[in-house]
């Protein structure tokens, strides 16, 4: 065996590198010679373009727009989950009743409903929030009962038996347990919100992305479309990334 | 005894909660219309949209619009499947492939690939071919890569054992590596026609020409509220439908497997 051939056997990853720099090479290749250049873009155009792309006018303040619409959803269905999971899945009563309540919304295509957040909230970003919120506080408030459920009885009776108030129990032994849930629940989050926002935004919108993204289709300007889809993927990439990190962090203390 | 009638006279307090929390949103609703004069561009009346529901599946007016939008899911989802389970086969043949592909199919699972949409309707226009792409892209995912684990995570031991009793390649797949896998591309298979399903009508909702997406948007452009909400409700039936389907067809599939 070569040593080259060693080499890529022990590192799966250069390989990878090397199938997506292929797909970009065909994809050259295509939208240089083969496809109508109204429809598609070769990406090293797209590329030089990103300057171009964030110096048109409005594309930095409708980034900036949409990224502060996906953190204050992001931040209001977090705390919606916790509020709701930990309210929720800390009663059995109010458990066996409220989750079939719960998972039955959470079941419900909300794209249908998408024209009246519209109707309430306006075109603007308060929809784009409240769609988000919608989407994003589900996963999290299932995981987060899912999280509370779990505990062992016991661990709640020896701290009462040591004379632990109902917020000692609250912060030494409810919530150091569900954090890893909490943090999957946050993930799952925001994808949700991810969605929401997004979905929203492509819908209608007079100052977001989606503003952009239909003018660059109906100017017919693949090259900029590329360019600010690909901004906002590796935005979302960011998130999901932060996120995931947090995750990793957080979710193996025990 | 005790400890099982207790449970039995909480599992009757809980269902009264949830029958007691529809029928108050009901009247909450009712009362909002009818006595406390919220806007009926903002809320309809209950009442006038269960007429319009009854109305919607009478007149059948949804059958047009009920099969553009059967016709993308069933053909996306059957391209998904196909390209998902054939790619993912193969990629999981050696631990190898599963390693330099399984991650970039994950990566690229955890974009929204909604975001895309603008450049399929300008690849695809705006009728039904972009929503079968945008479908068949988001749905593949999934199933490629329970494919992938379904596969690659077959018992080595059960692989060892029919080959050195003399399976053939054929052999090997029908009843050792498939059984085992089964399950696994089910529950692929099951996810990916929910995200399917939710992104066509996504689409529909966002830009098209017809479907049932379309079609509540028409109705709120109009502001035809009562007939929205039916149509709403008519669109959840549908969804709610189709999902429990696939979800018995899984559990079934799994039994049999």
């Amino acid at each position: 065996m070569s040593a080259a051939q060693n080499f890529l056997l022990r590192h799966p990853g250069m390989v990878r590198l090397g199938v997506v720099v292929l797909l970009l090479i065909v994809w050259e290749i295509a939208a240089r010679w083969l496809i109508d250049p109204l429809f598609i873009s070769p990406p090293s155009r797209v590329f030089a373009s990103l300057g171009t792309v964030w110096n048109t006018p409005g594309v930095p303040a409708a980034l900036r727009l949409t990224l502060f619409e996906l953190a204050v959803a992001f931040a209001i269905a977090v705390v919606i989950g916790l509020v709701v999971g930990l309210a929720v899945g800390l009663q059995p009563f109010a458990r066996r009743s409220l989750m079939p309540i719960i998972l039955l919304l959470y079941g419900l295509p909300q794209i249908t409903i998408l024209p009246l957040f519209i109707l309430y909230f306006g075109i603007g970003a308060a929809s784009k929030i409240a769609f988000g919120v919608t989407h994003g506080m589900f996963p999290i408030t299932v995981t987060v009962v899912a999280g509370v459920q779990n505990l062992k009885p016991i661990l709640l009776t020896s701290a009462r038996s040591m004379g632990a108030s109902r917020w000692q129990i609250l912060r030494w032994v409810i919530f150091p347990h569900m954090i890893p849930n909490f943090f999957a629940g946050m993930r799952l989050g925001m994808t949700g919100v991810l969605l929401g926002v997004l979905l929203a935004e492509l819908y209608v919108s007079t100052a977001g992305i989606g503003h952009f993204t239909t003018m660059f289709t109906q100017n017919f300007d693949p090259t900029k479309l590329f360019g600010l889809i690909a901004m906002l993927a590796a935005m979302a990439i960011v998130l999901n990334e932060i996120v995931r990190r947090a995750e990793v962090r957080f979710g193996r203390w025990r | 005894m005790t400890s099982r009638r207790n449970d039995r006279a909480a599992g009757i307090g809980s269902r009264a909660v949830q029958v007691g929390f529809l029928v108050a949103v009901f009247i909450l609703w009712y009362l909002a219309t009818t006595r406390w004069g919220v806007n009926r561009l903002l809320l309809p009346n209950p009442i006038s949209v269960w007429h319009q529901l009854l109305d919607v599946l009478r007149t059948g007016e949804y059958l047009p619009d009920l099969r553009v939008t059967l016709t993308e899911l069933a053909a996306a989802f059957v391209l998904a499947t196909t390209s998902g389970t054939i790619v993912g086969y193969f990629v999981s043949r050696t631990r190898y492939t599963m390693r330099v592909f399984d991650p970039l199919f994950a990566g690229i699972y955890s974009i929204p690939i909604i975001l895309f949409l603008p450049l399929y309707v300008l690849f695809f226009g705006l009728g039904p071919a972009s929503k079968i792409a945008l479908g068949t892209t988001i749905s593949f995912f999934p199933i490629v890569i329970n494919t992938i684990a379904g596969f690659g995570n077959v018992d080595r031991t059960l692989v060892t054992a029919a080959r050195s009793m003399g399976a053939s390649d054929y052999q090997l797949f029908r009843y050792v590596l498939l059984p085992a896998a089964l399950p696994v591309i089910l529950t692929g298979l099951r996810m990916g026609f929910t995200v399917a399903l939710l992104s066509i009508i996504g689409s529909e909702t966002i830009a098209s020409l017809a479907g049932l997406g379309h079609h509540i948007v028409e109705l709120a452009e109009g502001m035809d509220m009562s007939r929205m909400f039916a149509y709403i409700a008519f669109v959840v039936m549908i969804a709610a439908i189709l999902n429990g389907a696939v979800s018995y067809l899984e559990a079934r599939g799994r039994r049999r497997g």
